[in-house]
């Protein structure tokens, strides 16, 4: 069956688990995620190659940190220098607040139609689909996120939204929903949609676009691309409305060339992309294109309570580039509709926790072997692995119970089987002891082992541990010596 | 109160008090110390590798390489602006031919239809390049405006070789960008392109399927 | 930029931590790194009160318990030899999460102070013992996993490969997608069996590729894992401790 005529399929976090078996049994899945990621993992090798990474990682990180380090003030000044610019800049608390602003500006130009271009901060509080409520179509311009719209899907990645669906499904899902022909010519679909959208932009009463990088100093919005999809959101409509998490604010425009050759490096392997448009006001008196109206909605929707912790900040660093999702060996497996999430991946499992709440999300940060892969790639040095283990801390209700649903996986009989593990290990001669008598009760251990032995021979314990071996060779050497020394005398 | 005083609020209150911000060092991203020759020849690189074209000419004789490139693309409708030298040169050039001029400082509203559907490409000037990454950058103007380098099939970009610099961050910090910053300013890779069907990468997505860098000499090369 | 570690010249004394995996499953390994330290003329110290690292609590979330367990740990080392431990994970662990379970507790020098002494086996032999081996073994292909606590958290990615190459008769084969995740990662393998099972089947069908018939790793829980797979699947492949490895063939 193809990928376009199957039913429309949603997907949460609260079964991860069951999302994780269909993907890792649809071998299409598979194939289509481990070819993408293995690509991406070698052009980001190569592209890194004639640089000082760590050098670069360092600045970058730093660079986030300051921001950070002065962010309140940094918002005030962002907004200052927009307004003066001739920006109209909105704040909202949550998600549904933000649609709430960007639909009343929609009205007020009466707005039937938006042309978007990719926001990942747009999916995260499901803008299409409160437009869509009032009346308002919302369409997707980046090539992938057009093509996930037509098969009614969100996202599977935040750099490259349809990197789950090879060319055949594709070519079926532009066949069904917009009538182009069957075929594996990647350049005639392209043109294809290419056609469609022109004529979207053209007749869109309001773009909607995200933003990479928005500069404290100078009031200027960044947004990093290759399809010119983003530029011709910003610049055709006669409105433009930018929505950003509070985080993306930097202090300076000489914070941006680093950045930049940081996220497209990481994000895609290419050492700059096609387009690196700054947007810092409407279209003034006298120009003759680009939009009347420009405005910057700084949505919250959680980054502030993750900003009052001294550990979880790092979270904040984030330029959205998605090198931890291609290189996560789970995420390479399961695909990223499997997390449920607006984010996936290792990012998405240190995110989504504070935006959706832990008992929604509590199976993400356990989703994880903990490898370091992430962590090793990402740009700006964000120590995923150590807010994978603080996030499971939360979960089991030994953190600082400031995450949303805090305590909610904390079983009694999970909990009472680590304290038996610490007094086990905090008792040494009962330790010894235990292990001695395992390895004699060798043949009466189970086969099985629960999940573990339905894939691999359950390890067997030794019949003699390492605590007696050593004590046996250590009295072996010391009679050894001894009978030297006689010997020698 | 507001959101915002929510907000902002939240952020100053922060719980583990406040943060320290480090200072920056930006020397990886300068300093390269290319030499002229490099400059170019990096440039050149970097934007052949994708998917730009480059065609050396000399100030002298590049409205000449301009009609060539035309002709050779079979561009009929050439879309530009009037007072920029660049624009007003190619004017000149071309008043004779049989290539359509179509002005491009005009108000988008009255000429929309006809840049989406009856312009084969747009010509513009650069305000200069970036050998690191092989990055032009422009500031569009009243004369040229923003859309003149993105919906037209073809952009004919006129860059004069003595003003390519090292690095993006160079850039930045020489032109002072920080106390200047137009309405739009923008670094131009290579033609628009996409790689969201399985990775195969295609060109002219949403812009231009061809950017061809018109790369000035001051004279002739030996 | 990671920084530069010195190294110590070669001690007397090193005390050895087996890890708990060692001490229950694969002992052997364990007296195989204490032989391969005293053929270098160095007295090992075997505390007899050690159990384990802590770190599965630790993954867990499970902090309370895990400091408890640490903290016995950091007991045991009371002089101020080099402690070598012959797993990536546990000694990622007592290097570079001790100081993090400890920051702001009574213990929080003594925690730093271990953590400072605290080597992986493979790390130990080429940087401070400059280990010279001769192989006596019949000539053989191997592939080696190099765990990832050793790979990316301890950063060795290099010092198994090293030794191996020191070995005369021992061609080191690469298996593709190396230094990916062989899906043990504690108890990951346990909540997340399937997606486990996925990554480990892809990192025994790569060394089988190899051509192989042995790898060797440093770290226990890798190789419970691979070599599990590889019995499960009643396939010849297999696998060893590099320590296990290295002395059977030299000794």
């Amino acid at each position: 069956m193809s990928a376009a005529q199957e039913p429309v399929q949603t997907f949460t976090p609260r079964e991860f688990h069951r999302q994780a078996h269909d993907a890792l049994g649809n071998p299409q899945i598979r194939a289509n995620f481990r070819k993408a990621m293995d690509g991406l993992m070698a052009k980001r090798r190569d592209v890194f190659s004639d640089w000082d990474l760590e050098i670069l990682r360092e600045l970058g990180a730093n660079i986030r940190l300051r921001a950070l380090a002065k962010l309140p003030d940094l918002l005030e000044r962002l907004e200052a220098n927009c307004r003066a610019n001739g920006i109209q800049v909105h704040w909202a608390e949550s998600g549904d607040e933000a649609c709430r602003i960007i639909r009343e500006i929609c009205e007020r130009h009466e707005a039937k139609s938006v042309i978007k271009g990719k926001s990942m901060v747009s999916e995260e509080m499901h803008l299409n689909a409160h437009l869509e409520e009032a009346g308002i179509e919302a369409l997707e311009s980046d090539l992938g996120e057009y093509l996930v719209q037509l098969n009614e899907q969100t996202p599977s990645h935040i750099i490259m939204p349809a990197i789950h669906l090879n060319t055949d499904e594709i070519s079926d899902i532009m066949h069904t929903r917009t009538g182009t022909e069957r075929t594996r010519d990647v350049d005639y679909m392209t043109a294809a949609a290419r056609a469609q959208l022109r004529e979207r932009f053209m007749a869109a009463d309001v773009g909607v676009s995200g933003v990479n990088f928005a500069v404290a100093e100078t009031g200027t919005l960044c947004l990093v691309e290759n399809e010119g999809n983003g530029r011709m959101t910003t610049a055709v409509p006669p409105v433009h409305i930018a929505v950003t998490g509070i985080e993306k604010v930097v202090e300076h425009l000489r914070d941006v060339p680093p950045l930049y050759a940081l996220l497209t490096r990481s994000a895609t392997g290419q050492h700059v992309t096609t387009y690196f448009n700054m947007i810092s006001s409407p279209r003034k008196p006298g120009e003759h294109d680009g939009p009347e109206e420009v405005h910057l909605v700084l949505v919250d929707s959680g980054r502030s309570n993750i900003y009052q912790d001294d550990e979880l900040l790092d979270t904040l660093r984030c330029i959205r580039c998605g090198a931890c999702m291609n290189h996560c060996p789970v995420y390479t497996r399961v695909g990223g509709h499997t997390y449920g999430t607006t984010y996936p991946g290792p990012i998405g499992s240190i995110l989504m926790p504070h935006m959706m709440g832990l008992e929604a999300t509590k199976d993400l940060p356990t989703a994880s072997s903990l490898c370091g892969a992430c962590g090793e790639v990402c740009p700006v040095k964000i120590p995923i692995p150590d807010l994978l283990v603080r996030l499971r801390r939360e979960a089991v209700g030994e953190g600082r119970g400031n995450v949303p649903g805090a305590g909610v996986k904390r079983t009694k009989k999970e909990a009472a089987a680590w304290k038996g593990f610490q007094w086990l290990a905090t008792h040494p001669g009962v330790w010894r002891s235990s292990t001695f008598i395992a390895g004699k009760l060798q043949a009466l251990m189970p086969s099985k082992l629960g999940p573990w032995s339905d894939y691999r021979t359950a390890p067997r314990p030794a019949k003699v541990s390492l605590h007696a071996l050593v004590k046996q060779h250590k009295a072996k050497h010391h009679q050894a010596d001894k009978a030297d020394g006689e010997e020698r005398s | 109160m507001s959101a915002r005083d929510n907000i902002l609020r939240r952020l100053r209150e922060r719980t583990d008090g406040p943060l320290a911000a480090p200072q920056s060092d930006f020397a990886v991203v300068t300093g390269r110390g290319w030499s002229r020759e490099e400059r170019l020849a990096r440039f050149e690189r970097w934007i052949t590798s994708v998917h730009g074209e480059v065609i050396h000419t000399t100030r002298a004789d590049w409205t000449a390489t301009l009609a060539e490139v035309l002709e050779a693309k079979g561009i009929r409708r050439l879309a530009l602006g009037r007072e920029h030298h660049v624009a007003a040169e190619a004017r000149a050039a071309l008043a004779e031919g049989d290539v359509t001029l179509i002005d491009a400082d005009r108000d988008i509203e009255t000429w929309r239809h006809e840049q989406f559907h009856d312009t084969d490409a747009g010509l513009t000037s650069t305000r200069g390049a970036i050998a690191e990454t092989g990055s032009l950058w422009l500031w569009p103007t009243p004369d040229e405006p923003r859309l003149l380098s993105l919906v037209p099939p073809i952009h004919i970009a006129v860059l004069d070789a003595d003003t390519i610099e090292d690095t993006f961050f160079d850039v930045v910090e020489a032109h002072g960008w920080a106390t200047s910053m137009p309405t739009n300013a923008l670094l131009i890779s290579g033609p628009s392109k996409t790689a969201d069907i399985e990775q195969t990468l295609a060109y002219g997505v949403h812009g231009p399927r061809e950017l061809v860098v018109l790369l000035r000499h001051a004279e002739e090369r030996p | 930029m990671t920084p530069v570690k010195l190294y110590p010249p070669k001690p007397e004394k090193v005390y050895f931590f087996g890890t708990c995996l060692i001490d229950l499953f694969y002992p052997d390994a364990g007296l195989d790194g204490v032989r391969l330290l005293e053929r270098e003329g160095i007295e090992v110290l075997f505390p007899q009160d050690q159990t384990c690292c802590g770190q599965p609590a630790y993954t867990s979330g499970y902090h309370d318990e895990a400091r408890a367990v640490a903290a016995a740990q950091l007991a045991l080392f009371p002089e101020p030899w080099p402690i070598v431990v012959p797993s990536g994970s546990c000694g990622g662990m007592m290097r570079t999460h001790y100081p993090q379970l400890f920051a702001g507790t009574e213990l929080e020098g003594h925690a730093n102070e271990v953590a400072g002494r605290i080597y992986e086996l493979t790390e130990f032999l080429v940087h401070v013992c400059h280990l010279r081996l001769e192989d006596r073994g019949q000539p053989e292909k191997v592939a080696m996993h190099t765990s990832c606590s050793a790979r990316r958290e301890m950063g060795l990615a290099d010092t198994g490969p090293t030794l191996l190459a020191r070995m005369g008769q021992v061609e080191l084969v690469e298996q593709a997608r190396a230094a990916e995740c062989c899906g043990f990662g504690g108890t990951f393998a346990v909540r997340h069996p399937e997606v486990s099972a996925a990554m480990v089947e892809d990192k025994t069908q790569a060394i089988e590729a190899t051509g192989a018939k042995r790898f060797v790793t440093s770290d226990c829980g890798c190789l419970m894992n691979i070599a599990g797979r590889f019995e499960h699947q009643k396939k010849s492949v297999e696998g060893e401790h590099i320590a296990s490895y290295l002395w059977r063939r030299t000794s």
